[in-house]
Parts: structure tokens; C-alpha cells; sequence
């Protein structure tokens, strides 16, 4: 008899449950739904960066036959934003304009090229006024403020020192500071923005569909902006083609389209063209660091300064929190003491920034590496071995009352130290001293980094759990979990199902999921801070928890048992081992006997010690569950005749607490490295006179195949406490260490340290250009 | 103006009415109803709109639909034999070729273009004919393991 084991559904390499759709071209997304009858969306956008609005004279467009709606910032006089607390940016800009390609007006037409015409015929009427494209022009004293409430155009200050900075560093054996500048970068993802919203005027309901993910924050600004009860609005989520933290709010995109559907009296197709998808932006601001560390001779970090200024853009969006991310996040990678935290974000006149990959995290990071790695090679110590020096003893608190429990960085330095073969490969590359041929030279870089897995308070409280998960059980025996969960590419859907599966016992096939709309499955925050696993992966093993106690009350009803003597194999439920116990469908029918459809549910809340302390305002962004970490080594070629810098190889290792599916968590790692890539060597949002010149993924340069390197992964499990089966988050985290690892890599290959980011051939030929001039003149003053 | 245009889409013969200006994309997506292939960007930027004509890789969003008189157009949806996953799509399920799935049927075309005129590809001749495709989600490393698994699918006799 062959033994009866329940399935195994986690740990292995699973594809993606909803990856035949993908590939087969039948995954729909917000783009491939044609309605017949939809009127076709534009929207007309502002050509100044900062003006105040006199008149928008739409009467020309109106006559157009077949424009079905227009409509301005007259039509909707309410704020919308992700924070409660700064809900200040409107669909349709009102009295001012505060960005080149802000939306001024918008128009429904029976097609396109109507609305395209109607467009043509839209005249604006303004008073130009300062308009401030740099963080510093901004904040400069005689700047006006661009918006009133808003004094020097400072969003939000974040001052705060824990311990005593001046005297560590009197206390440390060197003291080094460094200024850095990270330049803009977008998320550009590949699906453009997409909304298509339906407005029954009978019922005096609105359907949206939005390439979004925070399904139900676009749900509470719908009801916002549209002044419509919640339970009138329904928002469902397609797939959506990535998002990497620009969807993390409600984008004018959905809110206009909305507008447009309710002015119509039916429904509208609003979908964006890449250009603006870029100037819809909410991509990560650019960013002035200036970092002091001091260094002790044993590598221990004696204390840190850190002054981060971001040019957060027009509006509002996460702002207030990136900035609080960038200090509060110095800490939880390694036993920090006396910390000082400058931040300061700006609003200005180019288009709002939001909540990239990383979220506030990846500029600090590069800059504090990079200054470490200098410090250790000016001290004589292996940058690996500084690390060491400075590992958390956790399970800890850290000195900004983060909860620090698995801690999986020492195995992640340890893996990426041992595959790339870090002491031979250097010493090689040091005895050829670097050069290998043709002006090649060759360098070895290594830097760490961290997140979080879901930020522990939300930004819109409730009082309700964070994540809820339902499961419905009915006659034909398949598994039906109903999560709000946006998946946006990372597979969250597949996680739910191992999830549920590995819990019952059952295949996976017995699994499917439904998700993504809100008449349907329980509300959910959304994806983002890389929650979903960890919160919604515990409220779904809650939710099968519970499923397993019904239906296994339900099994010993009919063996006539105690349900603790009840053995539960998946398809396969006995009293003992001599039972030959009964199918999962008998016990299916049995438990319906009580009730009909079994539902239930499954919650997960934060437990109140992760939710950061009081220690300064806003201290409670950068608490979590569980902190994944990550280190990684970096091998580059830098070719000294034309500067360009080739990434030969990467070696990462990723700490996500127990990896629920091996493949994703790889696609996850490997995403993000090359992601960080890309912002660490050729992209750049660049700007003339406020105008976003690089609007098109030509001028946007993200890393093509053939630019791109082998990315070597090394999935560390320290066994979160409290995550689902043990995982943290794998999608964020090995982002930042990307960026110092490459530029101490080149360091070590060119002596040569570039600060400012992206390091693109041009950067790197001036140096070399530069420091080439410099040793002329000082060989012919030798002379 | 419009012209009557006659081609086979998929295998199948059609005709159709369509404006000397009207792309293949929006042929495809909006005539015809198959929208498998995606728009990607502003014009020929990214390589979602891959199809091939005549078993040539080409970027819908570059090409009017007109010029495709007595051609062969095949995209994203005629890849699959009988309901099941060809060579190159069992390729980017199985090896995590494709995570939020919007450049995926480019990079599918493009691959299967490539497999139809050289079945063993190098990587270096996998990464050239991948060139002009960009992916934001994967870093690339999976997409070459997908395309190395459907040649190898291909070599045991499926169908790229």
C-alpha cells in the first residue's frame, strides 16, 4: 500500500498559477477591454510649470459634434491623496497649474480622433508665475510657496538625533563625510495607464476598471472626488502589466475617467500614451545626501549624520513618508547608536514624485555604502569584514524602536563572500592590478541593504485587521480564496494558493483565487511596502486554518471520532491508520450537511510592538513585521577609452525568511538588482525648464537584454517568527544594494569614486578625462 | 482611404476594410479583437507589439496594416496547438520568463521568430534577437532560461 502523504506545496519551484493566461495572450488587462458604445478619453494638460489658471475656455470644443463630455477643475472642487493628511492635489487642476502636464481639462468623444480635436480647440487663459524646478530654488527665501499652506515649499522637515553624534564621532578613529545626488528615475512599467469607467445613471452607480495597485484606495478617492457613497462604486482590478510603487496611490488617470463617465452618462476608455504615463510620474525624487560616519579601527561605526533633500515634485503623494523612510530606515541593517537624521522635501514645479521600489530607502543606502566602503579601503579594512563589525544582535529593537527578529544579513554576507569567491577574485584582479586588456579594467564591489514586509501601521487606519482572506467551500470540492490582493506581476496570487494548499494538504490544482474586484472579494490595502506575503499570506493560512477545523469537525461527525483524533492527508481524512477514513469530497458533503456554502475567514493584524515608537514625529514609518536583508558582490569592466562600464556578473543573496516559491522569489531578487541597475547606470528623468525630456523609453534608457548581466541568487531562511511559514519579503529589498556595490566596484577597479548617480559613460570618461589632465600637469610641473 | 485588405491572420484567411493609416496594432487589437498584443510605448520603442509576418519578427506599432496584402501575420494567439502551450510559451511559464506578463507576448514572437530560423540558438544569439524587447520586470536572467528551455522543447519535437 503506497504511504498517503498531504501535498506539498511550498518551497519548490512553482510557476506562476495564472502564467498560461500570460503566455498565451489571454490575461486581459484595463487596455484590452473594448465596450462597445465607450467613449474615447483624453485629457488636456497644462504647458506651464507654475501659473494661475484665468480661463479655460472649452465653448469651441463643445460645438465639435461627437464630444460627448468636458470637463475642468470646475467640475470637481475635491482634494484627493494617499495621506489623509495632505489630500491636496485635484483630477483636474483648479486656480493653479503647478506642472508641465498637469490635467486642465478632459474630454469624452464618440472616438478618438474627435477627443484629439476637441483637445485642439481647448484654450487656456494663465498668469505665469515662478516656477521652481530644483529642490533648492524651491526652498530659496524669496521663493513663493506653491502651495499656500505650505511655507518655502517644505512638505515636511524630519530633524531628529538619537544619542550623542558629536561626541561619537570624537569618539571614532576616522570621520569622513560625502555629498551625493541621485538623479530622478521613473518606474516605467510596461502597461501605460488604463481606466475604464462605467457610470449607470439609472442605479446611479460607477464601475471602474484601473491598471492600479491599491484597488481600494482608489476606491475611498473615487467616493471622494465623485461625492458618491462607497457602496455605489465598484473598482476591479485587471491584470496589470507592473507598477513598482507608482500605482500605490489613486492617479488622476482613474479619477478623470470617472468624471468623464458620470458627465457622459456612460462609460469611457482613458488610456494614457507612454509620454504621459511618465509625467504622471510618482517615481523616486531626486535626491542631495550629505552622509558623516565615523569609523573605529576595530570597523566599528561609531556614528552617523545624514542630510537628505528630495525633490519631491508638485504634489503632495507619499511624500511625507519618504522622507521619514529615508532616516528612520538608516537603522535596522547594522547595531547603530548615535544617529542624527536631517530630511527635507520640497515641493516644486515638475511633476510629483511617490513611492518607488525601495521607498525612501535606495538613495541613503547607496550614499551610506559608498562612504563605508571609502572609509574601510582608507583604514586598511576589508569592506566585508566592516560589515561584520557592525551586525545587529537580534532579536532586537533599534534606538528608533524598529523590531528587529530574523536577521538573516550575516548568511547573506557569507553566501555572496563564498560563491563569487571574494578573496581569490580580488587578489587576482589586484595582482593584474586590475588591467586586463585593450584599457579594460576590472573591479569588485560589495554593499548590503534591506526592507521592510509591509509597513505594520497603514497610512489610512481602520481599526480592522490588516489583511482578511476568505475561502469558499462548496459541492464540487474546489478551494475558492477571495482576496482584495492586487497581484501586479509579483505572483501574490500563487502565494495564496500554495498558501491555502500547503495548509488543507491538497494540490494546487484544487486551488483557485479570485481577486481583484470589490463587489466580489474582501477589501485589501493593496501592493505595496512589499505586504502582501507576509499579511495576506498569514491571512490566508488563517483563513484554511479554519477551513481545516470545519471540515475535520466535519470528518469525525461521520467516523464517529474526537476531531483531535482526526488525521487530515489532504485528500484523505481517518481516525487512525488502520481507518480507511474518507475522500475529501465524503467530508466535503458532510460538513455542507450543517450550513450549505462553507465560508470563512481568515484575519492578520500586526502585533503593536512593530509599529515603531515616539521617539520623533513620524516615527512609526519603518516599522515591520520582519526586515528582509540582502548583500550583494558586483563584478565591472570599466573600458578607459570610452568610459563605458560593463556589469560582468552579479552575486546576490537574499534573506526572505523561508522562500514559499523559489522562482518567484528569484524573478523577485533578480528584478530588483537589475531595477537598481538601471537607476545606477542610465536612467534619468531629465527636465528643461520644467518640461520632462525624457518622456519616451528611448531617452529613458532602462537596460536592455544586451546590457544586462548574469544575476547569481542565494535565497537565505532565517525563519521569520511571524512570517507565513516563516517568509519575509523578497521584491524590494535587494534594490539598494545594487547602486553602492556598482560604484565601489568601480572604485576598486579605477580608483575613482562616482557619487552622483546614474554613473553613465559620459561621467566616467570625464573623470578619467580629468584625472588624466591632472597627472599631465603634475608630471610637466615635475618636469 | 480605406482599402480592402486580404491576409492570413493566424492561419486563417480574412478581409477586412481598413484606412490606408490604420497600424497593425490597432488592426489586430481593435478590428479584429485580438488583444494579446500590447502597446507598449509611443512608437517603436519597446517591442510589446512584436508579431511576425512571415515568420518574421516585426513591430505592429511601425507597420500600417495596408502594406500586409496576401502576407502572413501571426501573433500571440496562434501559438498555442489544440488548447496547449507551444515550445517558447511553455518556456516563459516554466521558467518565470514572464512576471506581470505585458511584454510577454513580444518577447514570445520575437522568440519564436528566433527558434523558426535557428532552433539552437547561442545566448549571445538569444540576447541579439531579444534586443530591441524591453522587459521591466524580470532583469532578463529568466527570459533567456525560457528561451534555452524552448529550444530544448523544440529539439524534442513541440512546436515553437
Amino acid at each position: 500500500m503506497n504511504k498517503i502523504l498531504p501535498a506539498h506545496n511550498i518551497g519548490d519551484y512553482v510557476p506562476m498559477i495564472d502564467g498560461p493566461e500570460k503566455v498565451s495572450g489571454r490575461a486581459k488587462y484595463t487596455a484590452d477591454l473594448f465596450v462597445p458604445g465607450t467613449f474615447a478619453g483624453r485629457i488636456f494638460r497644462s504647458p506651464y510649470s507654475h501659473a494661475e489658471i484665468l480661463d479655460v475656455d472649452i465653448s469651441e470644443a463643445a460645438k465639435l459634434p461627437g464630444v460627448k463630455a468636458i470637463i475642468t477643475g470646475a467640475d470637481c472642487d475635491k482634494g484627493f491623496g494617499v495621506l489623509p493628511i495632505a489630500r491636496t492635489e485635484y483630477p483636474l487642476a483648479r486656480e493653479r497649474v503647478r506642472y508641465r502636464g498637469e490635467p486642465v481639462a478632459a474630454v469624452a468623444a464618440v472616438d478618438d480622433a474627435t477627443a484629439k480635436e476637441a483637445l485642439r480647440r481647448i484654450k487656456l487663459k494663465v498668469r505665469e508665475l515662478p516656477a521652481y524646478h530644483t529642490a533648492r530654488a524651491a526652498m530659496a527665501p524669496d521663493a513663493i510657496n506653491i502651495h499656500d499652506h505650505r511655507a518655502h515649499n517644505i512638505e515636511r522637515e524630519v530633524l531628529f538625533e538619537l544619542g550623542d553624534v558629536e561626541a561619537a564621532f570624537a569618539s571614532a578613529d576616522l570621520v569622513r563625510e560625502g555629498t551625493y545626488n541621485c538623479a530622478e528615475v521613473c518606474q516605467n512599467q510596461m502597461e501605460m495607464h488604463a481606466a475604464l469607467a462605467d457610470y449607470d445613471a439609472v442605479r446611479d452607480r460607477i464601475t471602474v476598471h484601473a491598471s492600479t495597485q491599491v484597488p481600494y484606495y482608489v476606491h475611498l478617492m473615487l467616493a471622494q472626488i465623485l461625492g458618491m457613497e462607497m457602496s455605489r462604486i465598484r473598482v476591479v482590478k485587471p491584470h496589470v502589466g507592473g507598477g513598482f510603487g507608482c500605482r500605490t496611490e489613486t492617479l488622476n488617470v482613474e479619477l478623470i475617467a470617472a468624471l468623464l463617465a458620470r458627465k457622459a452618462g456612460g462609460c469611457v476608455r482613458l488610456v494614457i500614451n507612454r509620454e504621459e504615463t511618465f509625467i504622471t510620474h510618482r517615481g523616486r525624487p531626486e535626491t542631495d545626501i550629505r552622509i558623516k560616519l565615523g569609523l573605529r579601527k576595530d570597523g566599528r561605526i561609531a556614528g552617523v549624520e545624514c542630510e537628505c533633500i528630495q525633490r519631491g515634485g508638485a504634489h503632495s503623494g507619499y511624500g511625507v513618508v519618504t522622507i521619514l523612510y529615508a532616516g528612520s530606515m538608516l537603522y535596522a541593517i547594522y547595531d547603530l547608536h548615535d544617529v542624527k537624521y536631517i530630511g527635507r522635501r520640497a515641493l516644486t514645479n515638475t511633476p510629483p514624485c511617490g513611492a518607488f521600489r525601495g521607498h525612501g530607502t535606495v538613495d541613503v543606502r547607496f550614499a551610506f555604502e559608498s562612504l563605508l566602503d571609502e572609509m574601510a579601503g582608507e583604514m586598511g579594512l576589508d569592506p566585508i569584514a566592516v560589515r561584520r563589525a557592525n551586525y545587529l544582535n537580534a532579536p532586537t529593537f533599534t534606538d528608533n524602536d524598529l523590531m528587529v527578529n530574523s536577521y538573516g544579513l550575516p548568511e547573506c554576507v557569507d553566501w555572496v563572500e563564498r560563491e563569487s569567491n571574494w578573496k581569490e577574485r580580488k587578489d587576482q584582479l589586484r595582482s593584474g592590478n586590475g588591467v586586463k586588456k585593450d584599457g579594460i579594467r576590472k573591479g569588485l564591489g560589495f554593499a548590503c541593504s534591506h526592507y521592510i514586509s509591509g509597513a505594520s501601521k497603514p497610512v489610512n487606519w481602520t481599526g480592522e485587521p490588516h489583511a482578511t482572506v476568505k475561502i469558499k467551500l462548496d459541492f464540487d470540492g474546489s478551494i475558492v480564496v477571495l482576496s482584495g490582493a492586487a497581484d501586479i506581476g509579483q505572483g501574490s496570487t500563487t502565494i495564496l494558493a500554495q498558501a491555502v494548499a500547503e495548509v488543507l494538504g491538497l494540490d494546487l490544482s484544487r486551488v483557485r483565487v479570485v481577486t481583484g474586484d470589490s463587489e466580489v472579494v474582501p477589501k485589501d490595502n493593496g501592493s505595496y511596502s512589499s505586504r502582501v506575503t507576509f499579511m495576506v499570506g498569514n491571512a490566508a493560512i488563517d483563513a484554511a486554518n479554519n477551513l481545516k477545523a470545519v471540515l475535520i469537525a466535519a470528518a469525525a461527525r461521520r467516523l464517529d471520532a474526537k476531531p483531535g483524533e482526526i488525521e487530515c492527508l489532504g485528500e484523505l481524512y481517518r481516525a487512525g491508520a488502520q481507518d480507511k477514513g474518507l475522500t475529501f469530497e465524503e467530508v466535503v458533503t458532510e460538513a455542507l450537511k450543517d450550513t450549505g456554502t462553507i465560508t470563512v475567514t481568515g484575519n492578520y493584524s500586526t502585533i503593536p510592538e512593530s509599529h515603531g515608537g515616539k521617539k520623533y514625529r513620524g516615527a512609526a514609518i519603518g516599522g515591520t513585521m520582519g526586515y528582509s536583508y540582502s548583500a550583494q558582490v558586483v563584478e565591472v569592466s570599466v573600458d578607459e577609452e570610452t568610459g563605458i562600464v560593463t556589469v560582468d556578473k552579479v552575486w546576490v543573496a537574499h534573506d526572505c525568511g523561508r522562500a514559499l516559491n523559489r522562482l518567484t522569489v528569484e524573478g523577485q531578487v533578480q528584478g530588483s538588482v537589475w531595477m537598481g541597475m538601471g537607476q545606477a547606470m542610465t536612467e534619468e528623468a531629465g527636465y528643461h525648464d520644467g518640461l520632462m525630456l525624457t518622456a519616451n523609453m528611448l531617452d529613458y534608457r532602462v537596460p536592455t537584454i544586451q546590457d544586462s548581466p548574469p544575476i547569481e541568487v542565494g535565497i537565505v531562511e532565517s525563519i521569520d517568527p511571524h512570517g507565513p511559514f516563516g517568509a519575509k519579503e523578497a521584491g524590494e529589498g535587494s534594490l539598494a544594494a545594487f547602486l553602492p556595490a556598482l560604484t565601489n566596484a568601480i572604485a576598486d577597479a579605477t580608483g575613482l569614486r562616482f557619487n552622483d548617480l546614474p554613473v553613465t559613460p559620459d561621467r566616467v570618461f570625464a573623470a578619467l578625462e580629468k584625472r588624466e589632465r591632472e597627472a599631465g600637469r603634475k608630471r610637466n610641473g615635475d618636469t | 482611404m480605406a482599402r480592402l485588405l486580404s491576409l492570413t491572420l493566424n492561419g486563417r484567411a480574412r478581409t477586412d476594410a481598413v484606412p490606408d493609416n490604420l497600424l497593425l496594432l490597432d488592426y489586430l487589437r481593435e478590428v479584429v479583437g485580438l488583444t494579446g498584443t500590447k502597446t507598449g510605448c509611443d512608437g517603436g520603442e519597446c517591442g510589446a507589439c512584436t508579431v511576425l509576418v512571415d515568420d518574421q519578427p516585426r513591430l505592429s506599432c511601425l507597420t500600417f496594416a495596408a502594406t500586409l496584402a496576401d502576407r502572413r501575420v501571426d501573433t500571440i494567439e496562434s501559438l498555442a496547438t489544440d488548447g496547449r502551450l507551444s515550445a517558447v510559451q511553455r518556456g516563459f511559464h516554466e521558467k518565470l520568463g514572464s512576471q506581470c506578463g505585458y511584454c510577454t507576448p513580444g518577447f514570445i514572437m520575437a522568440s519564436a521568430g528566433l527558434l523558426r530560423r535557428n532552433p539552437r540558438p547561442s545566448e549571445d544569439e538569444i540576447r541579439e534577437a531579444l534586443g530591441s524587447n524591453i522587459c521591466r520586470c524580470t532583469g532578463y536572467v529568466k527570459i533567456i532560461e525560457a528561451v534555452q528551455h524552448a529550444a530544448e522543447l523544440c529539439a524534442q519535437g513541440l512546436a515553437p
